[in-house]
Parts: C-alpha cells; sequence; structure tokens
C-alpha cells in the first residue's frame, strides 16, 4: 500500500515481526491513523458492509460445501438433507442464500454511492474499473451457485442464461456445449458450475484486495467531492470510522436476520424446491431479484432491420445479449463519458436530477423482468393495457441515454457552482447553519 | 573485443538504421511465435476437456417404440438429456403445414424438408429461442396460435411442422437425425 515509514511498536514481539515483515505497520498506517474525509455520510458504510458479507459469504460456503454433492442425482437431496439433518444446516444455509441477495444489496447501494457523488472520476478511474470488475464475477457467482440446489429454478435458469450465448454468430452453438459440457444442461455442467462457484469468491478477495490498494493511494473521495487539502479536512480512520462502519454493519446485520429468521424464502422462488425437471419448464421463469434489471434488458430488445423491409441485421435475440452485457460494459468507460470536473451531485444541479430518474428507471426495468413477458401494467387492481414489455424498451432506451447521451451533454453545458473552498470550511459553514447545507453560489461558467 | 566493442555489437545492434529490421528483431519475432504456439498447445487439453466426453457422446442414440401412438397423439422421449417431441400428426395438421406460404416463415422451410413420412414429425422439443420446452404435447397444453405450440417462456408459437411463426424465437425447432427401423420403431441420432 503506501510508502509511509514503519510505525514503533512497544511489544518487542511484534517490533520484531514488524521489522522484518511490516504488516503491524501497514495495518497501522491504512486502517489507524489513514487520513479520512471527516465529512462522510452513511452512503460511505457500505464497502464496510460488503467487505462483512463477502467474508459472510465464504465461511458459510465453505461448511456448506461439506455437506452438498454436485451431481444431478444428489444435489436436491443434499440441499434438503442440510436443511433436516445437518445441524444448524438450515441456518447455513439460510445466511448463504439471504446473503447472496443482502450482498447485493450493498454493493447496488455502494455503485450508486459511486455514481452520485462522482467517486468515478479521476484519479479513482481504476478503483472504479476494478469495483465494476467485482460486480461482474459476484453476478457470475450468484449465478452459479443459484444452479446448486437443482430444483427447476436452477434448471431452467441455467438453461435459459447459457443457451443465450448461442446468439452469437457462427461459434454460438460450439460455445453452448462447451460451456455445458454436453447437449443439455447436465451433470457436467452442474459439476463445473460448482466448482467456479466454489473459486470465484476467491478471485473476488484478489480483486477487492486490489480495489482497496487503489483506494489507500488515492484516498477516499468524500460527499462533497472536494479533495483533502489540509489537515483540517480529515480525521484518522481509527476510532472515527471504525465505530461509525461498525455501527452501519451492526444495523445492516439486523435487517439482514429479519430475512434470515422471519423470511427466509421471501426473496426466493418456490419452485426451486420441486427437483430439477430437463422435460418440463416452469410456467414462467424469473432470475433472482438482482438479476431482474439486466434480464428485463434482455428480453426487452426488439428485432433489429432496415426498416419498410423484412431484412433483420440483429435478431431480438443478440440485440438482447447485446444490451444486456452492454448495460454493464458501459460502466467500463464511464469515467470517460463524464468529463465535468464536479464530482458530486451536491454541485450538479442537472446530474443530480438525471440520476433520480435514472434509479426509478432501473427499478421499473426490475418490475418489468419480474412480470411475464406478455403482461400488462396492473394499478391497483385494474389492468392498464400498457404491456410492461414497453415500459421496459423505454427504461431501457433511458438507461443507455443517461450514460451516452445525457452524461456527456450535461459534462459540457451544465451550469457550475462555485465549489467550497475546503471541506473544513463547508462543514463549518453548514453548522453554523443550523445543520442545512449552505446553497453554493450560483455561478456561470 | 573488448567490451566496448560488445556492446556495441549486442546492446545497441540498430545503430545502422533504425527502420531496417536486424537479426534480433527476427529472432524477437521467432521467439514470440513459438511462445504463442506452445501456450496455445498446452491451453488447448485444459478447453478441450470441458467439451462433452466420450461417454456423454456415446449416449447419443435412443430407440423409440411408436407402435402405440395414434394419429393426433404426441409422446415426448428424452435424447442426450433433451426431449424429442414425436407426433403424429392428424390429415387435417398435415394439410395446414404443407399449405403455408414460404414467404410467410422467418425461417423459410417447405413441411415436406421437415418430414421423411408425413404422418410423423419428430422434433428437438427445445425452443430455438432461450432452451425452454414449448408446450403443445398433451392435449391439454396450450398450443399457441398455428396449432403446434407454443412457448411459455417468452412467447414463441410454432406451427404444425414446429416452424415459428411469431414470438422471439430465431428458428424453427430442430428435426434431430432419425431413421424408421421398421413401421413402429425408430432410431434418433
Ligand atoms: C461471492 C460470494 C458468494 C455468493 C454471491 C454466493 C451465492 C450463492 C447462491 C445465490 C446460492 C444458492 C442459494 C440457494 O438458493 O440455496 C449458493 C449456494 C451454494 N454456495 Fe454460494 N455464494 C458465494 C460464495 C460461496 C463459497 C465461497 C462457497 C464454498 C466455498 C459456496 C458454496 C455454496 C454451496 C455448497 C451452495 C449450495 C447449497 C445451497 O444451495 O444452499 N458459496 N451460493
Ligand atoms: S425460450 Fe421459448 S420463447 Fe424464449
Amino acid at each position: 500500500m503506501g510508502q509511509k515509514g514503519r510505525a514503533e511498536f512497544k511489544n518487542p514481539v511484534i517490533a520484531w515481526v514488524d521489522e522484518r515483515l511490516p504488516l503491524f505497520s501497514m495495518m497501522k498506517n491504512e486502517y489507524g491513523v489513514f487520513p479520512t474525509p471527516k465529512n462522510f455520510n452513511y452512503f460511505w458504510n457500505f464497502g464496510a458492509i460488503a467487505m462483512v458479507m463477502l467474508i459472510t459469504m465464504i465461511a458459510t460456503g465453505l461448511v456448506l460445501a461439506m455437506n452438498y454433492a454436485a451431481n444431478t442425482g444428489l444435489a436436491f437431496e443434499s440441499v434438503e438433507r442440510i436443511m433436516r439433518d445437518v445441524n444448524y444446516g438450515w441456518l447455513l444455509r439460510y445466511v448463504h442464500a439471504n446473503g447472496a441477495s443482502m450482498f447485493f444489496v450493498a454493493v447496488y447501494i455502494h455503485i450508486f454511492r459511486g455514481l452520485y457523488y462522482g467517486s468515478y472520476k479521476r484519479p479513482r478511474e481504476l478503483l472504479w474499473i476494478l469495483g465494476v470488475l467485482i460486480f461482474l464475477l459476484m453476478m457470475a457467482t450468484a449465478f452459479m451457485g443459484y444452479v446448486l440446489p437443482w430444483g427447476q429454478m436452477s434448471f431452467w435458469g441455467a438453461t435459459v442464461i447459457t443457451n443465450l450465448f448461442s446468439a452469437i454468430p457462427l461459434v454460438g452453438e460450439h460455445i453452448v456445449t462447451w460451456l455445458w459440457g454436453g447437449f443439455s444442461v447436465d451433470n457436467p455442467t452442474l459439476n463445473r458450475f460448482f466448482v467456479f462457484h466454489f473459486l470465484l469468491p476467491f478471485v473476488i478477495v484478489g480483486v477487492v484486495f486490489m480495489h482497496i490498494w487503489a483506494l489507500h493511494v488515492t484516498g477516499s473521495s468524500n460527499p462533497l467531492g472536494i479533495e483533502m487539502k489540509t489537515e483540517k479536512d480529515s480525521v484518522p480512520f481509527h476510532p472515527y470510522y471504525t465505530m461509525k462502519d461498525g455501527f452501519g454493519i451492526l444495523v445492516f446485520l439486523i435487517f439482514y436476520c429479519l430475512f434470515v429468521f422471519f423470511a427466509p424464502n421471501t426473496l426466493g422462488h418456490p419452485d426451486n424446491y420441486i427437483p430439477a425437471n430437463p422435460m418440463q419448464t416452469p410456467p414462467h421463469i424469473v432470475p433472482e431479484w438482482y438479476f431482474l434489471p439486466f434480464y428485463a434488458i434482455l428480453r426487452a430488445a426488439p428485432d433489429i432491420g432496415i426498416p419498410f423491409t423484412k431484412i433483420i441485421l440483429i435478431s431480438s435475440k443478440l440485440a438482447g445479449v447485446i444490451g444486456m452485457f452492454g448495460s454493464i460494459a458501459i460502466l467500463f468507460i464511464l469515467p470517460w463519458l463524464d468529463r465535468s470536473p464536479i464530482r458530486s451531485s451536491i454541485f450538479r444541479p442537472w446530474y443530480s436530477k438525471a440520476m433520480i430518474v435514472f434509479v426509478i428507471a432501473f427499478i421499473l426495468l426490475g418490475c418489468a423482468g419480474y412480470n411475464p413477458a406478455d403482461a400488462n401494467l396492473t394499478l391497483f387492481g385494474r389492468d392498464t393495457h400498457i404491456p410492461w414489455l414497453w415500459i421496459a424498451r423505454v427504461a431501457a432506451l433511458y438507461y443507455f441515454a443517461h450514460f451516452l447521451v445525457l452524461v456527456p451533454l450535461f459534462a459540457k453545458f451544465e451550469p457550475r457552482p462555485e465549489l467550497p473552498p475546503s471541506i473544513h470550511e463547508a462543514v463549518l459553514a453548514k453548522k453554523n447553519n443550523g445543520g442545512k447545507p449552505v446553497a453554493p453560489a450560483p455561478m456561470e461558467r | 573485443m573488448d567490451d566496448d566493442q560488445l556492446i556495441q555489437k549486442e546492446l545497441l545492434p540498430n545503430e545502422q538504421s533504425p527502420t531496417e529490421p536486424t537479426r534480433r528483431d527476427f529472432l524477437y519475432l521467432t521467439a514470440a511465435a513459438f511462445g504463442a504456439v506452445g501456450v496455445g498447445s498446452v491451453a488447448w487439453p485444459f478447453i478441450h476437456s470441458l467439451n462433452p466426453a466420450a461417454d456423454t457422446l456415446a449416449l447419443s442414440t435412443t430407440e423409440v417404440n411408436i407402435g402405440a401412438v395414434e394419429p393426433g397423439q404426441a409422446i415426448t422421449i428424452t435424447w442426450r438429456g433433451k426431449p424429442v417431441f414425436i407426433r403424429r400428426r392428424t390429415p387435417k395438421e398435415i394439410d395446414e403445414a404443407a399449405q403455408v406460404k414460404l414467404d410467410e416463415l422467418r425461417d423459410p422451410q417447405a413441411d415436406k424438408d421437415r418430414v421423411q413420412k408425413p404422418e410423423w414429425l419428430i422434433l428437438v422439443g427445445v425452443c430455438t429461442h432461450l432452451g425452454c420446452v414449448p408446450l403443445g404435447q398433451k392435449s391439454s397444453d396450450p398450443r399457441g396460435d398455428y396449432d403446434g405450440w407454443f412457448c411459455p417462456c417468452h412467447g414463441s408459437h410454432y406451427d404444425t411442422s414446429g416452424r415459428v411463426r411469431k414470438g422471439p424465437a430465431p428458428k424453427n425447432l430442430a428435426v434431430p437425425t432419425y431413421k424408421f427401423l421398421s413401421e413402429s420403431k425408430v432410431l434418433i441420432g
């Protein structure tokens, strides 16, 4: 991490170790005295919360794996055995299954924080890119984990998602056969998914390490989006943020426990308690909630062809796949789409509003993904005759327009108010104003 | 050769002209090419091990007795882990399938090219969109707007020849390779 000097330790054993391998110095520099902006709000808790979730998933996953059998003949039964016979198996499984959901809750909020406060901007571009990479790896891990219990949703979810790759021209079918290790989702598929489900979380640990390393090179951003200039702008990480993070983690764990103990199957799908049957598709396949917006983008795409002819350039299937992966790929290049020098939405009158619409569009996409492909929007029990498909199309268009049109345009034309001279002064001004933020002085560029 | 000369010759070989390729460039290129071939040939066993194994490939034929299937009925059997639909079509269904004009179809194919005996329609029961099993095998199932099959996942409709007529599926239901062993026996695969 940073090139800070070695610390002094009174304990001779610690000092002896530290001279040879400066682990303790590193901990002290990076988590003890590490200067951190003094104006974090609660959005800054979710990185630590995500870290706790990652550790929880690995700990529970390891013990589940000791009782799980990755074989199509045994998998479903072995999970039921975990639920009924293994000591505390039910708890470990519910903690793991709901933990995946909570991990995504934390990461979605964490990503929103980054978008809203412009954390992805120079000099934190690589930090942001590593974060998007973690998000992708998490999605792959969760998808393969959901296949393991080998229920109906496991099987059909795996079938539908792996079949996406058949949309790739020419080699698509070969890729799908290669992914399956056969001619359908079957034992070889389950086996390799288990291997990857076991492996990828440790890859995530590696990328998280680099993510935090990069964070400690640039230092944290903050709600004002202006860099720390003097010592007055910061507080040491410990005890200030160890306490605040600890508090946030506890509140989050209470929320998590409500699901684990009182609604353990609410976020899952009842069909996954029916053993996988390759001969019968359930009437309505839905992925886990955290994939719904992307699933909606997948289904929203129409055939793309030359107007007024029957010539189709990109089939809706391929267009859907491109849209789905594109919606995440676009996050990688966001630091270069948004050239506005102002980070925080607090000082961005247009971007902050666009972010609200963006969140609404994303949630609407999630609702569209939850509903059957041909369903209409019903409000207060009444059919509005508005197909979800069209809502999904509009929302998906907005999703892409946000990044490809609005963000670059705002960077050019949005008015830029004067930024506070320093974090310290902004915090004091807010305090003197009775806790209300001081409206930034409007100033045209 | 003293040290200075050696340095001249070995470390600054491009003295003559920076654009002209040297023996050293050639060595770099061949080394890189051999390296790439080496990496590729080591990677291939790893990649190929994920492809279907010999025993998976060996399961690739299934013999079916179709003696008991009446006209209008259908059966579903398993072939390579996938459902295969065998429908004994009624004269009306055969007629419907034959009447369709090819330019109405998304994936144009004549009915006669999709069957060996018009009475027996044999298809892989996997939707060409994203792989669900379409409904329409049981008499109580919805059969879609074209009297064939209906895929519940994203709403694709197939006709009495298993050709896609509506919905997101890009292709017709696939016809597996098969041969009639006798009047009442067919070998799939
Ligand atoms: C990034 C971290 C992880 C995520 C997001 C994740 C996600 C999931 C999900 C969504 C399921 C399906 C739960 C269900 O409905 O039953 C699952 C199951 C499973 N996971 Fe994980 N997992 C993670 C880490 C791990 C690790 C590190 C291991 C092993 C070392 C593991 C082992 C298992 C096993 C054995 C199952 C099957 C048992 C069951 O279904 O409850 N997981 N995982
Ligand atoms: S899988 Fe059949 S319509 Fe999508």
